[in-house]
């Protein structure tokens, strides 16, 4: 069940959109597309969703081939970046619109728009106009109005796009709980990595229009198939021919067997993480390490001061990650 | 170093200290030009045509010819604007929403009537319409149907000088709605005739309007292509329009004043329903 995207490539003029892309999204699970702009990654999730034809391959949802079908007769609800509220219509009459296409009766509709407006905490402002919503209340409507239609599949094209940092950080959250209220199968279209690894169970990494890596979000951070995973995902060091993650990166006394001379250029202490900005002696690289407040015997360490660095947590590049030691 | 703030800082507080001088000059400017272009004319004719008392003008307004011309404008209006809205609408469709060769084409096409003088497309009309010479003129003919001097080529000079005027006012509100509220629409089941009616047209019902007012302003007052192709026969091919003219010439100013009246509040009616039809966004 859930979806299943079968070799599926897409171009536009010259523009290779998608190059033969299989992916499975299980049942009721909430799958993030993560992807750098040009990724292929909203192509996909339109092509799910019938907005755009495939060239080849097929898309099956909930063991029904789709491939061939209409948007209308496919069964899924979608979500917009810029909300496409139906800016005439009242906030009930948007979230109602699919209920009276199916010809619901009136009174059902009602209802029906009363419960998912409470679902979507956007009770009281039914009779409302979407220009007279925040952006995060329209967005909140939106889905609404793409679950009132029961759908088997929600697809959500980089919904908290358009909102600012505060209000995205909140709806994720809320689209996690409803996710387990609601339980339907979800695909999130993203471009910000800490969305997808907060709210998603599963992550499909794509770019230059193929899929590059699927996995849990444990599993994209630590053990990154290639190292672009690993630099578009989570924060990274970058070294002559080597990442390191801030965190890996340990402070140690200089001169100890293993540890590179650094300089300490900035040393920054906030809650509950350290910040340190090196650079390395022998060739005038910067890196900066990430400790931890509660760190056991973590030298005092001063702006200037010489320390020694491990970079043995280090990755060549092109190198699987399970060789760094990660875990 | 001189900061962008330093370069812009004095002409900002300059144009602030003269605003209110500045403000005023435009306000005058617009007022005196309507006021010499519009409200004088207008006002000068609504007293010229009353000047004479109430009585000329009830002639005038129950006059055979008089109400001929007006039953005749109102019934190329009632073919022309229902028509052209409804071309008017597909064609912005076809342009901003659908994309093959040649749609350059129809795009430039819609832009030929506003360029064209009006009589040369009443002598177009006649070239393909005569009833003797004509292209396909006889053939109507010998099957009974007038064209040219007769209403429907008036109806088609009108239709053809007021095509592009719907098009023109749906093409850029059409662009600007984009196309996320109709896919969204149609994700959620409707039909494209359903979305149609009522997404989009709800969406773009304002150009509508202002494409309607614009198109049945210039079929009223259209002058050059009709006065073409109708023969200008007082009583049987006379829009309200010509029949102005003809009252002039024949020496009858007041009958002229009060016919331009008539059409003056025509056009305003038009406004005014229209901006009744179409309540302010929320």
């Amino acid at each position: 069940m859930g979806i299943t995207v079968s070799r599926v490539s897409k171009r536009f003029a010259d523009f290779v959109a998608l190059d033969d892309v299989s992916v499975d999204v299980p049942d009721g699970s909430l799958t993030a597309l993560l992807g750098p702009s040009g990724s292929g990654k909203s192509t996909l999730l339109r092509i799910i969703a019938g907005l755009e034809t495939p060239d080849r391959g097929s898309v099956v949802i909930s063991g029904r081939d789709v491939t061939g079908l209409a948007p209308q007769q496919r069964d899924v609800g979608f979500v917009f970046q810029h909300y496409a509220a139906f800016k005439h219509m009242t906030v009930r009459d948007n979230v109602g619109f699919g209920l009276r296409i199916r010809k619901m009766p009136k009174t059902e509709i009602r209802k029906r728009v009363d419960d998912l407006l409470a679902l979507v905490q956007l009770d009281g402002f039914a009779d409302r106009y979407p220009d007279q919503l925040s952006g995060g209340q329209r967005q909140r409507m939106a889905l609404a109005r793409a679950l009132a239609v029961e759908p088997r599949v929600l697809l959500l094209d980089e919904p908290f796009g358009a909102l600012d940092a505060r209000v995205r950080e909140e709806l994720r959250d809320w689209l996690r709980r409803l996710h387990q209220q609601v339980h339907v199968t979800t695909v999130l279209v993203t471009h910000d990595q800490e969305e997808a690894m907060e709210v998603a169970s599963r992550i499909v990494v794509m770019n230059h229009a193929q899929v590059v890596q699927i996995g849990t979000p444990a599993e994209i951070y630590d053990q990154p198939a290639s190292d672009f995973v690993m630099g578009f995902v989570g924060r990274v060091n970058r070294l002559p021919g080597a990442y390191i993650r801030p965190h890996e990166v340990r402070i140690c006394e200089p001169g100890e067997p293993g540890c590179a001379e650094a300089e300490v250029e900035r040393f920054l202490a906030f809650g509950p993480e350290i910040r340190v900005e090196l650079r390395l002696r022998e060739n005038g690289q910067r890196l900066w390490a990430q400790l931890s407040a509660t760190e056991q015997g973590m030298p005092d360490l001063t702006e200037g001061m010489v320390v020694g660095v491990d970079l043995s947590r280090a990755r060549r590049v092109d190198e699987p990650a399970a060789a760094g030691g990660a875990r | 170093m001189s900061t962008p703030t330093d370069l812009v800082g004095p002409g900002v507080r300059q144009r602030a200290g003269s605003s209110t001088r500045t403000r005023l000059t435009l306000r005058t400017i617009a007022l005196v030009y309507l006021g010499l272009l519009v409200v004088g004319p207008v006002a000068l004719m609504t007293y010229s045509a009353f000047a004479d008392g109430l009585r000329p003008v009830i002639e005038t307004l129950t006059d055979r010819a008089f109400l001929h011309a007006l039953k005749l404008t109102l019934i190329i209006l009632a073919i022309a604007v229902p028509l052209n809205t409804i071309f008017g609408i597909a064609c912005a469709i076809v342009v901003v929403r659908q994309d093959f060769r040649g749609k350059r084409v129809i795009d430039s096409m819609l832009a030929l009537p506003l360029g064209v003088s009006p009589v040369v497309v009443g002598l177009a009309l006649i070239l393909v319409y005569g009833a003797r010479n004509g292209w396909v003129g006889p053939w109507f003919m010998e099957h009974g149907y007038r064209i040219i001097f007769s209403t429907p080529a008036m109806v088609l000079a009108t239709i053809f000088v007021t095509l592009p005027f719907v098009a023109r006012e749906v093409i850029p509100v059409l662009r600007e709605i984009g196309t996320d509220q109709e896919q969204a629409a149609s994700i959620l089941g409707a039909s494209p005739w359903q979305t149609f009616w009522m997404i989009t047209l709800p969406a773009i019902r304002t150009g509508v309007a202002f494409g309607v007012v614009l198109t049945a302003a210039r079929a009223l007052g259209e002058y050059g292509a009709v006065a073409v192709v109708s023969g200008k026969l007082a009583g049987r091919t006379e829009t309200l329009t010509l029949h102005v003219e003809e009252r002039w010439l024949a020496f009858d100013p007041v009958a002229a004043y009060t016919t331009s009246l008539v059409l003056a509040a025509m056009a305003i009616a038009i406004l005014v329903i229209m901006r009744r039809l179409t309540p302010k966004e929320h």
